[in-house]
């Protein structure tokens, strides 16, 4: 067999783990109710067979619920970092090609956002927006574009000051044109990579905010509110639904940031041929 | 319709230093005009300004008694000193050639372009090779004044000889005008009707 190199081992890679979240989030839409209803015949079983992850006070299965509870987390995940992540694109784009005053009012707010932390703004927003998962998604997606549109902003100045882009300017091309064919081809790879990185911030904020109480509503199966739950009963000796579905969190969250790096690696011109 | 440098003045920025002071001179559609000085005396400078790439403080460019036109194509193009900085690294040579026009074979193979080389990526190309596309595509615009900014300094003397021929002939054709930005005495005479001496503001 051929030896693989290293482009092609980190496709193979970014492949599996993609089908990977794939599952995770088919299997969670695919999961009928019953399979983590409530049942107090089998409460509080420590991990078997039957139950991997065990059961909590209620008896539901903790498999099925953290299965459950990822595949929302991945719809808040990916419906917030694609928001946020256009969001940068557009912001970031206008503030470079913009008037100086739009440019400083951009970086004022971008500060702004910046200055308070990400937890504190997503449970404000959250609540006004009457918690759920709309206010979840609305909050996260509102904080999470600053330090992308930071960079595409910093990376369309450059990209402008180049002699190619010059060149264009003066055989006629207009703006629009310039930003289709010269910039965006570039700033691509920035925002997929930007986009993949943002990802497990965002789930993280989601289980962080509904583990505080702020997010989503208590009978829905979420790692935040399973983790919630758990606590009450640790220093009784049920450490099972604290560990498993918190080391599944972790698990996914550094998938999703290998995945992110790796990709950055490929798409990268600089590391792209070693 | 001359080209013509009226009382050029210009400085990089508010505070600094004059680069050029009151320059003149003026050139004839068709005549070959050597810009000839030392290195910093301005020359590139001079060039951006010409092209429009940079506005000067005072005095003005006139092309046919009017200045540059800001939209649309500009009639005086600049081929710059580095061809790897003036060729999107993203795009195959195939789209640069056709951002400024018409793909020509006569002009490809004059060039010594081969075909081979459209389909690829800047990086996958000489320095050389790729001042042959910078050439191509200031000529492909339908420029009346080309603006060479030492565009052969890093080519070999057959190279050199091959991309200033294509030029001279071109230009010839077309009644182009052509400023010679160069170091080098022995190409301004070879090349040029007149040279002017940025350093002692005279024609020699």
């Amino acid at each position: 067999m051929k030896k693989l190199n290293r482009r092609a081992k980190t496709l193979l890679l970014c492949l599996c783990l993609g089908l990977l979240l794939l599952l995770v989030y088919i299997s969670g839409l695919l999961i009928p109710e019953e399979a983590y209803a409530p049942d107090f015949m089998a409460a509080r079983l420590s991990p078997s067979l039957r139950h991997p992850f065990g059961t909590d006070t209620l008896g539901r299965d903790l498999f099925w619920r953290t299965v459950k509870g990822l595949s929302v987390s991945l719809t808040v995940g990916i419906a917030a970092s694609c928001i946020s992540a256009v969001a940068a694109l557009f912001i970031g784009i206008a503030a470079a090609v913009g008037s100086k005053r739009v440019d400083g009012l951009i970086s004022w707010i971008i500060d702004l956002v910046m200055g308070v932390p990400h937890t504190v703004l997503i449970i404000l927003i959250s609540f006004v927006m009457g918690r759920g998962l709309k206010g979840l998604l609305v909050g996260i997606a509102c904080t999470h574009w600053c330090s992308l549109a930071r960079l595409i902003r910093s990376e369309v100045m450059q990209l402008r000051a180049k002699d190619y882009v010059a060149v264009s300017r003066r055989l006629g091309k207009s703006g629009g044109w310039i930003l289709v064919n010269h910039l965006l081809p570039h700033l691509l790879p920035q925002f997929i990579v930007g986009l993949i990185l943002m990802f497990p911030h965002a789930i993280l904020h989601e289980a962080a905010v509904s583990f505080l109480g702020f997010g989503l509503p208590p009978e829905q199966p979420a790692i935040g509110i399973i983790l919630s739950e758990s606590m009450k009963y640790l220093s009784a000796g049920l450490w099972w639904p604290a560990v498993f579905p918190g080391l599944t969190l972790v698990l996914i969250v550094f998938l999703i940031d290998k995945l992110g790096d790796n990709l950055r690696r490929v798409l990268d011109p600089y590391s792209a041929q070693e | 319709m001359p080209l013509e440098a009226k009382n050029l003045s210009f400085r990089y920025e508010r505070g600094l230093p004059l680069v050029l002071e009151n320059i003149d001179f003026k050139i004839e559609a068709g005549e070959v005009l050597a810009l000839f000085a030392p290195s910093g005396y301005g020359k590139t400078t001079l060039a951006k300004l010409l092209a429009g790439y940079l506005r000067p403080c005072s005095g003005e460019i006139l092309l046919n008694g009017a200045p540059l036109p800001e939209k649309g194509v500009c009639p005086v193009q600049l081929i710059s000193q580095h061809p790897e900085k003036a060729i999107n690294p993203r795009w195959r040579l195939k789209k640069v050639l056709e951002e400024s026009g018409e793909l020509r074979e006569d002009m490809l193979s004059a060039f010594g372009i081969e075909k081979a080389w459209l389909e690829r990526f800047p990086r996958e190309l000489s320095g050389g090779e790729l001042q042959r596309f910078c050439v191509a595509r200031a000529l492909l615009s339908g420029a009346e004044y080309l603006i060479c900014d030492e565009i052969s300094t890093m080519l070999d003397v057959i190279t050199q000889a091959q991309i200033w021929s294509v030029v001279l002939s071109e230009a010839r054709k077309r009644n182009m005008g052509i400023i010679a930005v160069t170091h080098n005495m022995h190409l301004a005479r070879r090349i040029a009707h007149r040279v002017f001496d940025l350093e002692k503001r005279e024609y020699i």
